[in-house]
């Protein structure tokens, strides 16, 4: 049966290039960054030449780049990293309502050590305000922490701004930027940004392997002991294949990504016309322009988004939702919760997302598909 | 993820819909998702002459809803109302253990609806 993928925000599949790269190391490269002999100098070129690939896509120094098993890590790493550094300095942690969970339960999980923490709220666009990040910050603040952009609804927040207050109030600033960077020109010579997440598998490179960038001077404590690896801040033999998977994926993407971003946009654009055409009372979720470029977040009411995402399975479609039953978990999305939706539209939520496959035609399927679905689950729906 | 019963009584629900003057009318929830199910039944006879159903819920709670009007339409309204979750879950095939709540609450708002029509007729 032909196949839609339209969960490139959930995982993106790995390019072809970058498994054959990958293939290769596996293959012909198998030894130990940290040996001395030829076969571990070889692993080690292969892990050096990975880091000057993330470095320059993102405009930082080799050196700010700890390879981790991803973005959950190097969202832990950061914060943890941050607020074990300065607990002699202070105890209060800033981050908002909209954060993704490795973030969020990472800042819960450290109040139950006495930590203190501000959950600064978003608009209904789902955008950060920075005077709101501005007012939070106290002078036992050591960490602010905002993510570049939404993974479920799309918004791009104003990380330069807050990045600046952050500066002048002397705070760390951490951003997880893993639905980003690949997607959006990323720059920490212009974004005032000390830490900043990253995930291989967000730009079509391999699951398990991310990075964290960390501006030479911010204060940091590792929280892996052993081997001394990544300068001694994130001990383990390197994942050579994986980081080499990343390096040559963000390569690609950042080469690609002037002419397939705003292609992506303009098809996420027709999608979204087409669908508040098809679709009556259609709930457009994210800000209306500053939004990740293959993003379609909307609320169909009346229906549960499991419903939605069953039925697109079914027609060949894949899409998912932040609401209940899909995840095991009951909640709808905090995120949506978080804009002001209701618990039962926020039931409704359907997330598609578009990638480097998706054509025109794809979305002419979805234009067919999806309003034929609404409209059969609503006339079922006990909400009028 | 889903048997083919499941999948058939989701993607061609039967007996959608509210029965004008209905003679019972039930609903059930499931707490801890949101879901809910409202079915009304008419009667003649003794007998389950029609069942509806309108659900807000997930893909296995509209099957479920499907599946027990169908199961009780025909039978006798003693007999209807002992239809269970289990029942439901056997017609369908199965159901994956977090939802086998959808059952429930399918069987739940058959029998109260039955309920609702006995009290009625009295």
């Amino acid at each position: 049966m032909r196949r839609i993928y339209l969960d490139h925000a959930a995982t993106t599949p790995v390019d072809p290039r970058v498994a054959d790269a990958m293939a290769a190391v596996y293959r012909d490269a198998n030894g130990n960054p940290s040996s001395i002999h030829a076969e571990g100098r070889r692993a080690r070129a292969l892990v050096d030449e990975a880091r000057d690939r993330v470095a320059a896509a993102i405009d930082a120094d080799p050196a700010e780049i700890i390879f981790t098993s991803g973005g959950t890590e190097a969202d832990n790493l950061a914060i943890r990293g941050t607020v074990h550094a300065l607990r002699a300095k202070g105890d209060h942690v800033v981050t908002t309502a909209i954060e993704h969970h490795a973030v969020l339960d990472t800042v819960h999980e450290l109040e139950r050590d006495g930590v203190r923490a501000t959950i600064v709220p978003v608009d209904r666009h789902g955008m950060v305000d920075p005077d709101d990040i501005a007012r939070a910050i106290t002078e036992r603040t050591v960490l602010v922490s905002v993510m570049h952009a939404n993974n479920e609804i799309g918004t791009v927040e104003p990380i330069a701004e807050i990045g600046r207050i952050c500066r002048e109030r002397g705070v760390v600033f951490h951003s997880d930027a893993v639905q980003t960077v690949g997607a959006l020109a990323v720059d920490v010579r212009r974004i005032p940004v000390d830490l900043l997440s990253l995930n291989a598998h967000k730009f079509y490179g391999p699951k398990g392997v991310g990075a964290l960038y960390v501006r030479t001077g911010t204060p940091f404590a590792r929280m892996q002991t052993g081997g001394g690896q990544e300068r001694d801040r994130r001990a383990g033999t390197e994942n050579v294949a994986g980081v080499v998977g990343m390096g040559l994926a963000l390569e690609i993407a950042t080469r690609e990504r002037p002419t397939e971003s705003p292609r992506l946009a303009a098809l996420r654009d027709r999608l979204l016309a087409g669908l508040r055409e098809r679709v009556p009372d259609l709930v457009l979720n994210g800000h209306p322009t500053d939004r990740l470029p293959n993003n379609a977040s909307i609320c169909v009411r009346g229906v549960q988004g499991e419903s939605l995402i069953v039925a697109l399975d079914l027609a060949g479609i894949a899409a998912s939702s932040g609401a209940a039953c899909t995840t095991g978990s009951l909640e709808p999305s905090h995120v949506l919760l978080a804009i002001g939706l209701s618990r039962e539209v926020a039931q409704g939520s359907l997330r598609l997302t578009l990638g480097r496959a998706t054509t025109d035609e794809h979305i002419d399927v979805v234009l067919e598909e999806l309003p034929k679905i609404a409209s059969r689950l609503r006339a079922a729906s006990a909400v009028a | 993820m889903y048997s083919e019963r499941v999948v058939d009584h989701f993607t061609n629900p039967r007996n959608v819909g509210a029965i004008e003057g209905a003679d019972g009318k039930g609903q059930d929830s499931n707490p801890s998702c949101g879901d809910f199910t409202r079915i009304t039944v008419r009667i003649a006879d003794g007998t389950v002459a029609e069942a509806k159903f309108k659900t807000f819920g997930c893909s296995a709670a509209i099957a479920s809803a499907s599946m027990v009007t169908t199961l009780a339409v025909g039978k006798p309204v003693d007999d209807a109302a002992r239809i269970s979750a289990e029942d439901v879950l056997l017609a369908l095939g199965g159901l994956p253990g977090p939802k086998h709540g959808c059952a429930l609450m399918a069987a739940g708002a058959l029998r109260s609806a039955l309920a609702d029509a006995k009290v009625k007729s009295r």
